[in-house]
């Protein structure tokens, strides 16, 4: 575990983003493009956009980082860098760490970009802070971004890998409690919710929609967020083989 | 194996990777079976034989990123792939492992960051071999030869100890070839140890010894001159072939 090597890492990964203009311009402008479209969706009940608009600034940020990262992953390992890489000093926390970094700035970027959208652009309206807001948005991007690092050992090509976000991130989604209340879900559907993070990420969100202060229930759901991010992390480094066949 | 019994100048050092009896088994398959071989150190050896033989897992072996089924590979003293080698032993892989986003300079200036170097010696890696000109230039748009040297540059930013070059001449125009191998040579004369593999048997010359790999066994470790005494050719080619049909009728 070195500071130094995850910060280059991290560097390096931002660098590569960046040399990607397509990408960029997506990862910052789809997600408030598509506030806008929800807004205009709910043109005529405003307190659906409040409620559905607000946790889907965490769902956004999640789906695309899941996306990003488990094909960034994916030609890390096919490209033999990660091999390379694993003969120099680098540890396979840095690495992880260095990819967590890098991706927790683009999702700030994109957090603050389609918060103000939603609050300023759109209309949006808490009664806790946007700041609050962001800061879930961005540790759930951290989040979908671990689970993307994770799941990418699966996979043996692009085509598997861009499959893995129905897969693995759309049933969070159907679950979470975004379309209907998760106590009127079917009740085994309620305890498959129970065990999702993106449920404890959603939870959080709507905590912000209805409470001015920061509740004790936030703390607890964004301390599952962090505590699911850390154990995809690890289950992300156990895949990490210095030594294959 | 030949063995043909040269007398050695006298070297007190040991030698700066050990193969012991590795054998090695990729998907029930023996790919390796039971190879000894010593590299001397700041000597240029070649790996050669044909595709399919083994080249390329006695390589990772040595750099310590296979599975081995037993045997033992001992580099600069410690096991391959020990935690001490990460600094000491430069690897290139066959298929250029850059990121192809990125620019040469950027990918070259990352690994010796990695590595605790400076931009400065990034910069000379990428100058020597020969890509001081394309330096800013996105490695995808880079043809197959500077890609490969590209690769070459990254191992070269920390001047390893140990180079463990996996046909790195591959798609090179004569030209650029001779300037490798002139490079390698300089390496070596600087205290570096280097094992290059290759299908191409005029690249044989030019190195101190060589390792003759087929389907998994050496059936040659010796200096090209030894092999063309023994062999009563010039052409190592030929050399090469001989060698092969001796093993066949021994077999």
């Amino acid at each position: 575990m070195s500071l130094r090597i995850t910060l280059v890492t991290a560097a390096r990964v931002l660098r590569q983003l960046v040399a990607d203009r397509r990408t960029v311009v997506m990862l910052v402008g789809v997600p408030s493009a598509l506030m806008a479209l929800l807004r205009f969706v709910y043109d005529g009940s405003p307190e659906v956009f409040d409620r559905i608009g607000l946790p889907l600034l965490g769902v956004f940020p999640f789906v695309l980082m899941f996306l990003v990262t488990s094909v960034a992953m994916l030609r890390e390992r096919t490209s033999g860098t990660l091999e390379r890489l694993l003969t120099t000093p680098t540890g396979k926390l840095d690495l992880l760490l260095g990819y967590g970094a890098a991706f927790a700035v683009a999702a700030a970027v994109q957090a603050v970009v389609a918060t103000a959208v939603a609050y300023l652009l759109l209309g949006l309206d808490t009664a806790g802070s946007p700041a609050v807001v962001v800061s879930i948005a961005v540790a759930n991007a951290v989040l979908g971004m671990a689970m993307g690092l994770f799941v990418s050992a699966f996979a043996t090509s692009e085509f598997q890998a861009v499959q893995f976000m129905p897969a693995f991130v759309l049933p969070q989604i159907l679950l979470c409690g975004l379309l209907t209340p998760r106590d009127r879900m079917a009740e085994w559907l309620t305890t498959i919710s129970e065990a999702l993070p993106m449920t404890y990420a959603v939870d959080a969100l709507t905590e912000v929609g209805a409470h001015a202060e920061v509740t004790d229930a936030l703390l607890r759901d964004a301390g599952v967020v962090a505590a699911a991010t850390v154990l995809f992390l690890v289950a992300g480094a156990a895949t990490l083989r210095r030594r294959s066949a | 194996m030949m063995s043909i019994d040269f007398q050695q100048p006298a070297a007190p050092r040991p030698p700066a990777v050990a193969v012991d009896r590795l054998v090695v088994a990729r998907g029930g398959r023996t790919v390796l079976h039971g190879i000894s071989c010593d590299l001397q150190p700041a000597t240029v050896t070649g790996l050669l034989g044909p595709s399919g033989g083994g080249k390329s897992t006695l390589l990772r072996a040595v750099v310590g990123v296979q599975r081995v089924r037993s045997g033992s590979v001992t580099v600069l003293g410690v096991p391959a792939g020990h935690r001490e080698l990460r600094h000491r032993v430069g690897y290139v892989t066959q298929a250029p492992s850059v990121y192809a986003d990125l620019t040469v300079r950027a990918n070259a200036r990352y690994f010796a960051a990695v590595h605790g170097v400076g931009a400065r010696a990034a910069d000379r890696a990428v100058a020597d071999v020969g890509l001081g000109d394309a330096a800013g230039q996105a490695v995808s748009s880079l043809s197959g030869g500077q890609r490969a040297r590209a690769s070459l540059a990254c191992a070269l930013v920390a001047s390893p100890e140990l180079l463990v070059l996996d046909e790195p001449t591959v798609g090179l125009d004569p030209v650029l070839r001779e300037d490798l191998w002139a490079q390698f040579a300089a390496l070596a004369a600087a205290g570096t140890t280097l094992i290059v593999s290759s299908h191409v048997m005029d690249e044989a010359g030019r190195c101190e010894r060589l390792l003759l790999l087929r389907d998994g066994r050496l059936i040659a470790d010796d200096t090209p001159a030894a092999l063309r005494r023994a062999t009563g050719t010039d052409d190592l080619d030929e050399a090469f072939l001989q060698l092969v049909r001796r093993e066949a009728a021994v077999a």
